[in-house]
């Protein structure tokens, strides 16, 4: 079992239609930096590696960049580990106050699981999430939704719209048919971020059964 | 699998081993419930020994029974034996075997190769095999009581498998509480060669079968089960308890997504996918079984209120606005103008249709009748029903009856109950929507005329209106999945 990067994971649930927040990939401060123009301020700086999994509980991640002369500091910063390689990801910083989470597992006696439910900060602790077996039908996908305890969170909340169930439908049925790919352990899209409605993912990991060249 | 276990569940005859003088071994026991329960079929009684018990002749050897007579053989004989009589048994005809006997794979390692050799042995000579170690078929439908526990149950129309034999006593204990009956019951026991969804997908097609009702512990193979189980519940209701966990395993540990994979939000997940309906309790999941099996699938989530008075209305209503799938739908007005035709101005317009005590003889009849058909209504609950009939009982045990006129009173209000229960029962089947009377008096007061007419008419009085709410809220949700487009 192999963990991809996050720029391949990104890659990986990109082709399959599924909306991740606008990321480059850069090897020098410098090339960051100017991807980080083109995407606009504030923006988020991560350490990108096959072997770089837990991001955030290892320091690799430094969000909300807002001026040139912090994201520069914290490229260096990050390239000062010197992990094998590892370059940078550049990503947009999503907008938005709410997180859900979404993924595919394959379990050893049903087989492959979409899952969603309520996420951020909190997933672990609520445990408010569900699955479905897939590959799933749009009915199946909007009954989960539907059957969340916090679906309540998902609607028009503090001036923002309600979650878009369609795109949400949308994206674990395009979940379902990556799990058709044998390769694909797991994915994990952890957080999305519920941007205007929609949600989109910040973070991908994708588990594939072997090293793929 | 798609063997014929009609041999099970409906046999022209059948072989009971291990049946000895002693009138407390396992063989005498269901050779007992098989002759006492009104069996029809032939029977045959064997043992070791020559005797004459319950005034059947036991036979020694399968050379007393004579070909193609006998098609179903219940196995209460120990290990060491069962495999040579399941060949002689085949050899006279018998298809199916219910294995009572214990002592397989629920013991140790020799069990478990016996019972891997038995379920050899019935493949090998074409039999349906059930059990080992399981407590036995009881087959109202066909007059068969062959099990080696009580109780029998009244004919019906839900049908049980259970993976524990005294969860099936208890589902027809609560047959024979409510007269609603039972259509095939089967303790699966270690369920070797005969597994959970077979009986379930024999049920879905078995003509004297509308529901099951199915008590699960172990699932070894949980995709299979699904697929076939999702194909079932298109044709019947499967409602289902689930005891302890499945048996989990390594998933891809690094994911978030992993971590909160636990076995039960997956099957619980994939219960609802299936359209499996899934009940907390036993007592709850025969109360949701017997709604299936004695009221019309609503078509939609509205749900009418109907109430002689009171408090009733109030909480109905909020159980109704916290169940998951029902609507208290606003009162029609067509329907609010024919309802003010019928009743004195104090009823409150609105739902809950409260009458405030406005009602007269035929009030509440005409009432059910207009609301049941009505386009915008999917489904009704009635309360408060019963009062007269309570009323009746305080005056008839009162040291004044039958004087002073009491006696007339009393009969009225009995007769009132007893209308209220056919109505009920009259305008659901006319309109083709579920009607759901509750009362307490349904345990306080069995006897109520109230009570005992909806029980007459093969329904249920639910002992409160929550527990109506939520077997109504399990047929509305499996209504939808049933007629879910895509």
């Amino acid at each position: 079992m192999t963990t991809t990067s996050e720029s391949e994971s990104r890659r990986i649930v990109e082709n399959a239609g599924i909306p991740v927040s606008r990321w480059r990939i850069a090897s020098t401060p410098d090339e960051a930096l100017n991807a980080a123009r083109e995407i606009g301020f504030p923006s988020a700086l991560k350490l990108n590696g096959s072997s770089i999994a837990h991001k955030t509980e290892q320091g690799f991640v430094k969000l909300n960049l807002k001026t040139e002369p912090d994201f520069l500091n914290a490229a260096k910063e990050l390239l000062e580990n010197e992990i094998d390689d590892s370059n940078l990801l550049v990503t947009e910083m999503l907008s938005g106050s709410r997180e859900v989470i979404a993924g595919m597992v394959r379990d050893p006696q049903f087989g492959p699981c979409v899952m969603f439910g309520f996420g951020g900060i909190l997933t672990e602790a609520i445990a408010d999430v569900e699955f479905r077996l897939a590959p799933i039908t749009s009915y199946d996908a909007r009954d989960l939704i539907s059957s969340l305890r916090t679906t309540g969170l998902l609607k028009e909340f503090r001036g923002e719209k309600a979650l878009d169930i369609d795109a949400t439908i949308d994206l674990l049925l395009k979940l379902g048919e990556l799990a058709e790919d044998e390769q694909i352990l797991s994915i994990d899209l952890n957080p999305l971020i519920i941007v205007d409605g929609s949600p989109i993912a910040a973070d991908a990991l994708v588990e594939l059964k072997e090293e793929t060249v | 699998m798609n063997a014929d276990l009609k041999h099970l569940f409906d046999p022209k005859g059948v072989i009971v081993t291990g049946v000895s003088s002693h009138p407390g071994k396992f063989g005498s026991i269901a050779l007992h419930n098989i002759l006492s329960c009104g069996y029809e079929g032939r029977v045959f009684a064997f043992g070791r020994e020559e005797a004459t018990i319950l005034g059947q002749k036991v036979i020694t050897s399968f050379d007393s029974v004579p070909s193609n007579e006998a098609d179903l053989m219940i196995l209460c004989t120990p290990v060491e034996v069962n495999e040579e009589l399941v060949r002689r048994a085949s050899e006279k005809g018998v298809k199916a075997i219910f294995c009572a006997a214990g002592g397989y794979s629920e013991t140790d390692e020799a069990g478990l190769i016996a019972e891997k050799r038995l379920v050899a042995l019935a493949a090998e000579l074409d039999l349906v095999l059930a059990g080992p170690n399981g407590q036995g078929i009881v087959s109202p439908h066909a007059n068969l009581c062959a099990q080696i526990v009580a109780p029998y149950a009244p004919k019906g129309r839900i049908a049980v498998v259970s993976q524990s034999g005294n969860f099936v006593s208890s589902f027809l204990n609560y047959a024979n509480q409510t007269g609603i009956g039972i259509s095939r019951s089967i303790s699966a026991g270690n369920a070797a060669a005969t597994e959970i969804v077979d009986f379930l997908e024999w049920f879905a097609v078995d003509p004297a079968t509308d529901v099951a009702l199915c008590y699960l512990e172990g699932l070894e193979k949980g995709r299979d089960f699904f697929e076939r189980v999702k194909e079932i519940t298109k044709e019947m209701p499967v409602v289902l308890v689930k005891g302890g966990t499945t048996a989990g395993g390594q998933r891809a540990a690094a994911s978030h997504t992993g971590s909160l994979a636990s076995d039960s939000k997956i099957f619980e997940g994939m219960a609802r996918q299936a359209g499996i309906t899934r009940a907390p309790d036993i007592e709850s999941a025969f109360e949701i079984a017997a709604t299936f099996a004695t009221q019309p699938l609503p078509n939609g989530p509205r749900v009418l209120v109907l109430t002689t008075a009171g408090g009733w209305g109030v909480v109905t209503a909020d159980a109704i606005s916290q169940s998951s799938e029902l609507v208290l739908t606003p009162l029609p007005n067509d329907l609010k103008e024919t309802i003010n035709k019928l009743l004195p101005p104090r009823w409150s317009k609105n739902n809950p249709i409260d009458l405030a005590g406005g009602e007269t003889r035929d009030t509440i009849p005409e009432l059910l009748s207009v609301a049941s058909k009505h386009p915008e209504i999917d489904s009704i609950i009635q309360l408060g029903l019963g009062i007269q009939g309570n009323t009746a009982d305080l005056v008839r045990t009162g040291k004044f009856y039958p004087e002073h006129g009491l006696e007339r009173i009393v009969d009225f209000h009995e007769r009132q109950e007893k209308r209220y229960a056919e109505a009920s029962v009259e305008s659901s089947l006319a309109s083709g929507k579920p009607i759901l009377v509750a009362s307490e008096l349904a345990t306080t007061q069995p006897d109520n005329p109230m009570v005992r007419n909806i029980r007459d008419s093969n329904r249920l009085c639910y002992a409160s209106a929550n527990r109506a709410v939520s077997a109504l809220n399990h047929l509305v949700r499996y209504s939808s999945w049933r007629n879910q487009s895509d």
